[in-house]
């Protein structure tokens, strides 16, 4: 049996782990979105910040991912089920990107544009919601696309801790030395991970041309 | 005119110094005013505090020493966001947002103080024709427009919301020399009907001398000389001379294809 012979005689079973894997992505991702833009922007505010945030941020993606799995483990609720410490770990890694992007784009608007607005008596928030964030959405989206495209894959190694997802075969397909095994959880992951990169690319591409 | 003329100044510095974070001074000591419905160029090279002068006027610098009044009340004392709404402010690099209509730009001050969508619209209309621009260019974004159709726009939104005074820094820098003399003339009929304080930011001699009731020299964050253009020509100050000696030599700094 060839792996879209067992893709397509287990569809119900493939369609259930990808569920699992998009659930993990999804709600991680609007976890890091939620906790990470908003940081970004108190960097803009608060520049001494911006030093320790990062290297925080960057430390954490330097944690091997199992390692960080393994980390959370005691946590009271978090390590509780399987699932809530996958989505934890995975936006912790998803965090970088998007703090990094979110400052970088609103430092990056034109500081004319800027100092006109702020010149003309426009609020800190006005300048904010009017002009600062419309104008960085492109390279923020781009931040969430890095953060989704990483995410997308370390989900598949979520599996290793019983989260579900893609990984399921994947781990399966290793301990029954299965290579077919294992590419039906490799395909449709990386076929979800393209899938999300052209979408936000494109996205991103719309949001930059204006 | 049954009204009595007010002649408090519009603006005035009154000792004011302003230092970088690291003890540089850009300004020192300056004293100057500005009277209403008056245009006062600030004259002076790069660096010379210019620009400096105009941002303590709207308070996006505050002043290390001395104050800066502002219909004779100190930006100090001011709320911020209503003492800038009272003063449009023109910028060399235009600064127009790149996301918004032509409209939506002009609107700006406007729509934040919170005027009615009519009489928004009305007004955009009317400041289109007021700097000599085709209503049908409202729709369109910055960058599909000119470089002097973007000024023009810059000036427009300055005046949307009718402010008092008008801040002014190297509005026309960078144009092209024959867009500049228009904008330099209409800029004149302008200022002729609409009698605002302007303060004027320029390098440009021949500029400063066509469209300054005073010019206040600079240099060095220090103001050399407050003349009228006509006093300005004859003036014997060392200083003022050695201005106008330096700028016949650089051959008015590329500034012929001007009337």
């Amino acid at each position: 049996m060839n792996v879209w012979q067992f893709l397509l005689h287990n569809h119900a079973e493939v369609l259930e782990l990808t569920l699992e894997h998009l659930w993990l992505v999804g709600v991680s991702t609007l976890l890091a979105v939620a906790i990470g833009i908003p940081l970004g922007i108190l960097l803009t505010r608060r520049p001494a910040w911006e030093k320790p945030v990062l290297g925080g941020a960057n430390i954490i993606q330097t944690i091997p991912s199992l390692a960080l799995f393994g980390f959370l483990l005691p946590a009271p609720w978090i390590g509780e089920r399987a699932d809530r410490l996958a989505i934890l770990a995975l936006a912790l890694y998803a965090l970088l990107p998007l703090i990094r992007n979110t400052y970088a784009g609103i430092q990056g608007v034109d500081r004319a544009v800027v100092e006109a607005g702020r010149g003309m008596g426009m609020t800190s928030r006005q300048l904010l919601f009017q002009v600062e964030l419309p104008l960085a959405l492109g390279v923020i989206i781009a931040g969430v696309r890095v953060a989704v495209v990483i995410s997308v894959g370390l989900a598949t190694i979520a599996a290793a801790i019983g989260a579900g997802g893609l990984g399921e075969y994947i781990f399966r397909g290793l301990s029954m030395v299965n290579n077919q095994l294992i590419l039906a959880g490799a395909i449709p992951a990386a076929a979800l991970a393209l899938t999300a990169d052209f979408g936000l690319g494109w996205l991103e591409k719309r949001l930059q041309l204006r | 005119m049954p009204a009595p003329v007010d002649h408090s100044p519009a603006i005035e510095f009154r000792g004011v110094s302003y230092r970088l974070p690291n003890g540089r001074a850009l300004l020192q000591g300056l004293n100057l005013a500005v009277r209403r419905g008056q245009t006062l160029v600030l004259l002076g090279r790069s660096g010379s505090g210019k620009t400096t002068t105009l941002k303590l006027i709207n308070h996006l610098l505050a002043p290390g020493d001395g104050e800066v009044r502002v219909e004779g009340r100190s930006t100090r004392e001011w709320d911020v966001i209503r003492l800038r709404r009272r003063i449009g402010y023109v910028i060399q690099e235009v600064g127009l947002f790149p996301h918004f209509t032509v409209e939506r730009n002009i609107a700006l001050v406007p729509k934040i103080e919170g005027w009615p969508q009519e009489r928004i619209r009305l007004r955009v209309l009317e400041l289109l024709a007021l700097v000599g621009l085709d209503p049908q260019l409202a729709a369109r974004y910055p960058r599909e427009l000119s470089g002097g159709q973007r000024q023009r726009v810059g000036v427009a939104r300055a005046l949307a919301a009718d402010p008092p005074i008008l801040l002014m820094d190297e509005p026309f820098g960078a144009l092209d020399p024959i867009t500049r003399a228009e904008l330099q003339r209409e800029f004149l009929a302008l200022q002729r009907r609409l009698r605002k304080t302007v303060v004027f930011v320029t390098h440009d001699l021949r500029e400063a001398l066509l469209l300054g009731a005073h010019i206040a020299l600079l240099e060095d964050g220090q103001l050399l000389a407050l003349h009228t253009p006509e006093e300005f020509r004859k003036s014997r100050e060392p200083m003022v001379m050695a201005y106008l000696a330096a700028f016949d030599s650089a051959g008015g700094a590329g500034e012929r294809g001007q009337p």
